[in-house]
């Protein structure tokens, strides 16, 4: 018995650190010195446009190498004000640029897009969620952002405009993590962003919100002062911000600033 | 220790002599500077959070509205799955000990994997079998209307999952060594199977059970993966302790420290009630 506890032991150890390895062990491949690797700490809702343009910084500028690290803009950006080493932040509020900026770690942010508000239902819609109100009725299970991630503040602006009172099931760590709710079907609706329900495709039910109710917001970008490749960070800032850059979050469905 | 102790001597034995030996003997340096490292990378970060931790306004911290719910939702969510895993758990230790069938050791390491099993593993898993599209919860949805994810129950199912092995393992293994004779003593004067169960065995392995009771609600107590991955989290239905904590450290850092001195504090009162089956070398 006792060997048995001491392998159940040694092996839940084992887990345990395959486990905080994997988290951490993308910081593997340093700079080397005719390119360098950037780590761009990025909103949630930017994973599938700002992997798209990674891929064409790249190609654009052979040796340089973007990494991401995509989460809540309110994680993210409490790790940037801990010292977690991003050279590029490009959050989902100006709210949690300005947490960063009046910690001293980045100055300038620049606007490069805009988001609004969409509901995503399950593609056989079991809540039969036709408009944004019906996400006041008790029997539509809907899940939020957490209240200080950037799409739970919008999600609460349009929910005021309508002039309704959600009481959502679950409050999720990030966009995609609502998303991912609704795709699996353990809730009737979520609120999450235009660009969200597009990059989605087939796996949800987009349901529009009309305009006079929606509430949108705008993306800011900057770079961090504490990096230590700050062209390539410049450089990954300014693809952004290019037209070229602008047009793969247009086709995403992201608005102009 | 280079030499072997003997073999006939039990575990607690053995640890007491080794004790009793090394008090006097000069570690080498060799082990002395890793062995310092060691206990620095284990104890330091426990001192930094004591060091930030805002001590004048930690009941403040406290008392705000998302805090409580949390922890009074951690504490009988940890308490129900304790007396679950204690229900239907032992019954499951004692089938295991005292049983052989074919299959049974393919059936220990079964229900023995959550142990080892990355516990947003179990989440997902938990999410699969009894999420609403889950293979059995879609029929507790479309008979019953009952779904299961974003609810209490949810809470303590996924803690049970996780928590319920470490009790399994812990009794099963006292039941294993435990002297047998007595149990057969109360048989052949007559006594029921069931009554020799409750008047001897778990009697005999009482302090095991209690070991492994308090080794589940901690294990319960501090459950995050599978929790926030099978039941969500919303506070007062199923923002728990360790969630509350994961939060707030974006918003109110020092209610996330706060909140933690709490579950520390109740780890160390896990490991004092413990003391005699770990500290001291006893088998569990």
């Amino acid at each position: 018995m006792r060997r048995f506890t001491v392998i159940a032991v040694a092996l839940a150890a084992v887990a345990a650190a395959g486990c905080s390895s994997s988290g951490s062990g993308s910081s593997s491949s340093s700079s080397s010195p005719s390119g360098g690797t950037i780590t761009v700490f990025a909103a949630a809702s930017l994973t599938g446009t700002f992997t798209q343009l990674g891929k064409q910084f790249e190609a654009a500028h052979p040796g340089d190498t973007v990494r991401f690290s995509f989460g809540p803009s309110s994680g993210l950006a409490e790790q940037i004000t801990s010292g977690a080493p991003a050279d590029v932040f490009a959050s989902a509020a100006p709210a949690n640029m300005d947490q960063v900026v009046s910690a001293g770690d980045a100055s300038n942010p620049q606007n490069f897009a805009l988001n609004t508000m969409e509901v995503a239902t399950p593609p056989n819609n079991p809540g039969k969620v036709t408009s944004v109100n019906d996400l006041a009725k008790k029997s539509v299970k809907v899940a939020l952002c957490q209240p200080q991630v950037p799409c739970g503040v919008v999600a609460a602006e349009v929910f005021k405009n309508v002039g309704i009172t959600v009481k959502p099931v679950t409050l999720q760590p990030d966009v995609k993590s609502v998303l991912t709710q609704v795709e699996t079907g353990n809730v009737d609706a979520g609120m999450v962003y235009v660009t969200d329900v597009m990059a989605a495709g087939s796996k949800v039910t987009g349901v529009t919100i009309p305009a006079s109710d929606n509430a949108s917001t705008e993306y800011p970008i900057a770079t961090i002062k504490s990096s230590k490749q700050k062209s390539e960070a410049q450089a990954f800032m300014n693809y952004v911000l290019s037209p070229a850059g602008q047009q793969v979050l247009t086709a995403a469905g992201f608005e102009k600033p | 220790m280079t030499v072997a102790a003997p073999s006939h001597l039990t575990a607690r034995e053995r640890a007491r002599r080794a004790a009793r030996g090394g008090a006097s003997r000069s570690v080498p340096a060799p082990l002395l500077a890793p062995a310092l490292i060691a206990v620095g990378f284990l104890v330091l970060p426990l001192i930094g959070l004591l060091i930030r931790a805002p001590w004048g306004s930690i009941g403040a911290a406290l008392s705000g509205a998302d805090a409580t719910q949390a922890l009074i939702l951690s504490l009988w969510t940890a308490t129900a799955t304790t007396a679950i895993s204690l229900v239907i758990g032992v019954p499951l230790a004692w089938v295991l000990a005292r049983t052989s069938f074919p299959g049974q050791r393919l059936l220990r390491a079964l229900v023995t994997l959550p142990l080892v099993l990355p516990p947003v593993v179990g989440g997902v898993a938990l999410l699969l079998a009894f999420g609403r599209t889950g293979f059995i919860g879609q029929y507790l949805n479309s008979w019953f209307g009952l779904t299961i994810p974003f609810t209490p129950l949810a809470v303590v199912m996924a803690e049970t999952f996780v928590a319920m092995p470490f009790l399994i393992i812990t009794v099963e293994g006292a039941l294993r060594s435990a002297d047998q004779g007595f149990e057969e003593a109360a048989a052949t004067l007559g006594a029921r199977r069931m009554t020799v169960f409750r008047r001897v065995t778990v009697p005999m392995v009482a302090p095991s059970l209690g070991a492994g009771a308090v080794l589940c609600w901690a294990r319960a107590l501090g459950e995050f993966g599978a929790t926030i991955t099978f039941a969500g989290s919303f506070p007062g239905q199923t923002e728990t302790m360790p969630i509350a904590v994961y939060y707030a450290l974006e918003t109110d850092p020092d209610a996330a420290i706060a909140l933690s001195l709490v579950l520390l504090v109740v780890s160390v009162i896990v490991l004092v009630s413990l003391r005699d089956h770990w500290l001291r070398g006893g088998s569990l």
